[in-house]
C-alpha cells in the first residue's frame, strides 16, 4: 500500500522509563499499516536546518480519531529532542506507512518475538496479528537497564513466557538476550523469531537461529535520512534468493529482512561480489 | 490569474520550469508515491552509469547544519536496466525525462550518449563531470575547463541532433565561468548549475570521518547562496545559454532567487529528501511569488537581478 504524507496531529507525548510514547492522529497511515512498517517525520519546524527525516518503527495503531498511530523514540540528538518538546495538537509532518512489513505465518507457528531496547515497540502490533492467527507467543526482551527494557508488562500479559534480560542486571538475567535464546528456543519449541534489536545482537540471534535450523525476521535498525528511498543512504549488503547479493535500501527493501539472506559480516563495506561492485562479472 | 510557468528544453515544451534534481527523484517510482510526475517540470534521473554500480560503503549520508554530505558513489543498475525499467515506467506516466550521465572516461560519456539517442523519449541529458576522470588521475572532469569541454563535445557530438546537452558543473572551482565557457564552446546546449560541494564530517565520539567515503557532497540550503552566486556569475558571462539553477532551492522564494540571477529553470534537490512532495509544493508557492509581483510569465523575471534599475528596493537589507 502507498505511503501518504500528511499532517499529524500530536493526541499525547508520555514518557515509559527512558523512552518517549508519542500518539498522532493519522487515519490515512492508520488504516493502511501492517506490523513491521515505519514512519518518517520531518524535525525543527518549517525552518528547520535538519534535513534528515527521523524514521520510527509503528509500535501500535488504534481506531480512536478515526486512527491513532504511536512510536517509541529515545531523545538522543537534537531531531529527537526537539521531538521530545513537543505538546499535545502540534502538528508533524508525517509520511508512511513505509517499508516492508513481518511476513506472518500461514499456520498456527510457535513464535519468538525478541526486542531490545525501544526495538520491541514494533513487536506488539506483530503480536496482535499472530494471536489472530492462533499463534503462541514467547518473548524474549533486552535492554542496557530496567529504564530500557520496553513492553515487558504486555508481554507478560498476552505472551506465553516473557523472558528479561539486562546488561546491569537490573531486570531478569544479567547479560545479552542472546545469552537465553538457547534454552528459549527448546524449551517452547520456537518455529519462527521474530527479532528488532541493534545489528549485533540480530548478527548473533540469526547465527544462533541457524544452529537450529530456525528462520529469523529481522528488523533491522539502520539510520535513514528519507525514508522512501531516494537517498540510498541506509543501504546494506543483502543475498537475494536467486543467490546474487544486492546493496538494498533498509527503508523500501527492508526494514524487514529474512536473517539469514543479510551478509552480517559485511556491514558497512561493499562485498566483492556484489552486483556492481569492481569486477563484479568475474565473481563467482 | 496564474502566471505562465512554461519553460523550453530544447524541442520540448515543459508544463513548468520547476524539475527534480539528479540523484533526489529515485528512479521516478519513489517520487511518483506522494506527486504526479507528469505534472513535475522534468524528472532528472539518478546518474546512469554504463554498468552496474554498487556505490559506496555505509555510512553514506551525514546531516550537517541546513546540508547533507553524501557519499553514495553513484549506485545504479546501469544503463541497460535504466532502459529496460525505468524510463519506459516514467513515460508511461507521462514524464519528461532528462538523463543524467556520468562515466569514468570520455568514452563511456560518448557511448551512453549514443545508447540513448537509440531510444524514444529522452528529453534531454544532463552530463554530471562530478565523476572521477580515469585519465587524470582520478581528478573529476568539472575541475577542469579543458576536459569538461572535451567530454561535452564528445556527448554532443554522440547525442542525437534534438536531444539537448546540459552540462552540469561542480562549483568547487576558482573560475566556474572558465569551465562553462568551455562546455558552451564544446557544444552544450545548456548548464546545470551546481553540483554538491565537497564537504567533510568527523565524529568527535569515535574521532573519525563520519562518511566512509571520508567526503561527501553537500547539498541542501547551506549552499544556496554559492549556487546562486554561480548562477549569476554564468548567467552574466552568457545570458543566451539555458541554465538549470539546483542548489538548495527549498521554497518558491528560493526558486524565485534562483530565477533572478539568471536561471531559466529550477530543479528542487535535497529538499526532496526532507518533504517529497516538495517539488509540487514550490511551484505553487512560486506561482504566489509571482503573483504577488504581477507577473504574468516566470520567463519574465529571469535575470532580472542583473538590470541596472532593479526593483526598488525596501530599505531592508538585513531580514527581519
Amino acid at each position: 500500500m502507498a505511503p501518504v504524507q500528511i499532517r499529524g496531529t500530536v493526541l499525547t507525548l508520555r514518557r515509559v522509563d527512558a523512552y518517549h510514547a508519542l500518539t498522532l492522529v493519522a487515519p490515512a497511515i492508520a488504516t493502511k499499516f501492517r506490523p513491521g512498517q515505519f514512519i518518517t517525520i520531518a524535525v525543527g519546524g518549517p525552518e528547520t536546518s535538519m534535513l534528515g527525516r527521523r524514521a520510527f518503527a509503528v509500535h501500535d495503531v488504534r481506531p480512536d480519531h478515526g486512527g491513532t498511530v504511536e512510536f517509541v523514540f529515545e531523545a538522543r540528538g537534537p531531531g529527537t529532542r526537539w521531538l521530545a518538546e513537543r505538546r499535545a495538537r502540534d502538528v508533524l509532518d508525517t509520511v508512511g506507512p513505509l517499508g516492508r512489513p513481518f511476513p506472518i505465518p500461514r499456520d498456527p507457528s510457535s513464535c519468538l518475538l525478541l526486542g531490545v531496547g525501544y526495538g520491541s515497540a514494533p513487536l506488539f502490533a506483530l503480536a496482535a496479528r499472530l494471536r489472530e492467527r492462533g499463534c503462541s507467543l514467547d518473548y524474549l526482551l533486552g535492554g542496557d537497564s530496567a529504564d530500557r527494557v520496553f513492553g515487558a508488562l504486555t508481554a507478560r500479559r498476552n505472551g506465553r513466557s516473557t523472558a528479561v534480560a539486562t546488561t546491569d542486571g537490573s531486570f531478569g538475567a544479567r547479560g545479552p538476550v542472546t545469552g537465553l535464546l538457547e534454552q528459549i528456543i527448546r524449551e517452547a519449541r520456537t518455529d519462527v523469531i521474530y527479532a528488532s534489536a541493534p545489528v549485533p545482537v540480530l548478527r548473533e540471534v540469526t547465527a544462533i537461529a541457524g544452529r537450529y535450523d530456525i528462520p529469523v525476521q529481522a528488523s533491522v535498525d539502520v539510520p535513514m535520512a528519507c525514508g522512501t528511498g531516494v537517498c540510498m543512504g541506509c543501504v546494506l549488503p543483502v543475498t537475494g534468493t536467486d543467490g546474487i547479493t544486492r546493496i538494498v535500501r533498509s527503508c523500501v527493501d527492508g526494514p524487514v529482512f529474512r536473517g539469514d539472506l543479510i551478509r552480517w559480516d559485511d556491514f558497512g563495506t561493499i562485498p566483492f561480489d556484489a552486483l556492481g561492485a569492481p569486477g563484479w562479472r568475474h565473481a563467482g | 490569474m496564474p502566471a505562465d510557468m512554461r519553460a523550453r528544453l530544447g524541442q520540448t515544451e515543459l508544463p513548468n520550469l520547476v524539475l527534480a534534481a539528479a540523484g533526489c527523484a529515485g528512479a521516478g517510482r519513489e517520487l511518483a508515491q506522494f506527486v504526479d510526475v507528469a505534472r513535475v517540470g522534468a524528472l532528472i534521473s539518478k546518474s546512469i552509469m554504463a554498468e552496474p554500480h554498487t556505490g559506496n560503503p555505509a555510512p553514506r549520508l551525514a546531516e550537517t547544519p541546513s546540508g547533507l554530505l553524501n557519499s553514495v558513489g553513484l549506485q545504479g543498475p546501469g544503463v541497460d536496466a535504466f532502459l529496460q525499467r525505468d524510463l519506459p515506467w516514467l513515460l508511461s506516466r507521462g514524464a519528461r525525462v532528462v538523463v543524467s550521465i556520468a562515466g569514468h572516461s570520455i568514452r563511456e560519456y560518448a557511448g551512453l550518449a549514443t545508447r540513448l539517442s537509440d531510444t524514444a523519449g529522452v528529453t534531454a541529458i544532463e552530463v554530471n563531470l562530478s565523476c572521477p576522470d580515469a585519465e587524470d588521475a582520478g581528478q573529476p572532469f568539472a575541475l577542469d575547463p579543458r576536459r569538461s569541454g572535451s567530454v561535452i563535445a564528445a556527448v554532443r557530438g554522440s547525442a542525437r541532433y534534438d536531444i539537448p546537452v546540459f552540462a552540469k558543473l561542480s562549483p568547487d572551482v576558482t573560475d566556474i565561468v572558465a569551465v562553462a565557457g568551455a562546455c558552451v564552446t564544446a557544444g552544450a546546449d545548456g548548464l546545470s548549475l551546481v553540483n554538491t560541494l565537497l564537504g567533510m564530517a568527523i565524529d568527535p565520539a569515535t574521532m573519525r570521518p563520519v562518511l566512509a567515503g571520508k567526503y561527501g557532497g553537500l547539498s541542501g540550503p547551506a549552499i544556496r547562496p554559492v549556487a546562486v552566486r554561480c548562477v549569476w556569475q554564468v548567467r552574466a558571462a552568457f545570458p543566451a545559454v539555458p541554465i538549470i539553477g539546483t542548489g538548495g532551492v527549498r521554497t518558491g522564494r528560493d526558486a524565485l532567487e534562483m530565477l533572478l540571477a539568471g536561471a531559466t529553470m529550477i530543479a528542487v534537490g535535497t529538499e526532496i529528501l526532507h518533504d517529497p512532495s516538495s517539488c509540487s509544493r514550490v511551484l505553487r508557492e512560486l506561482e504566489e511569488e509571482l503573483a504577488a509581483l504581477g507577473v504574468d510569465r516566470a520567463a519574465d523575471v529571469v535575470g532580472r537581478a542583473h538590470g541596472a534599475m532593479a526593483r526598488i528596493p525596501s530599505g531592508k537589507a538585513w531580514p527581519a
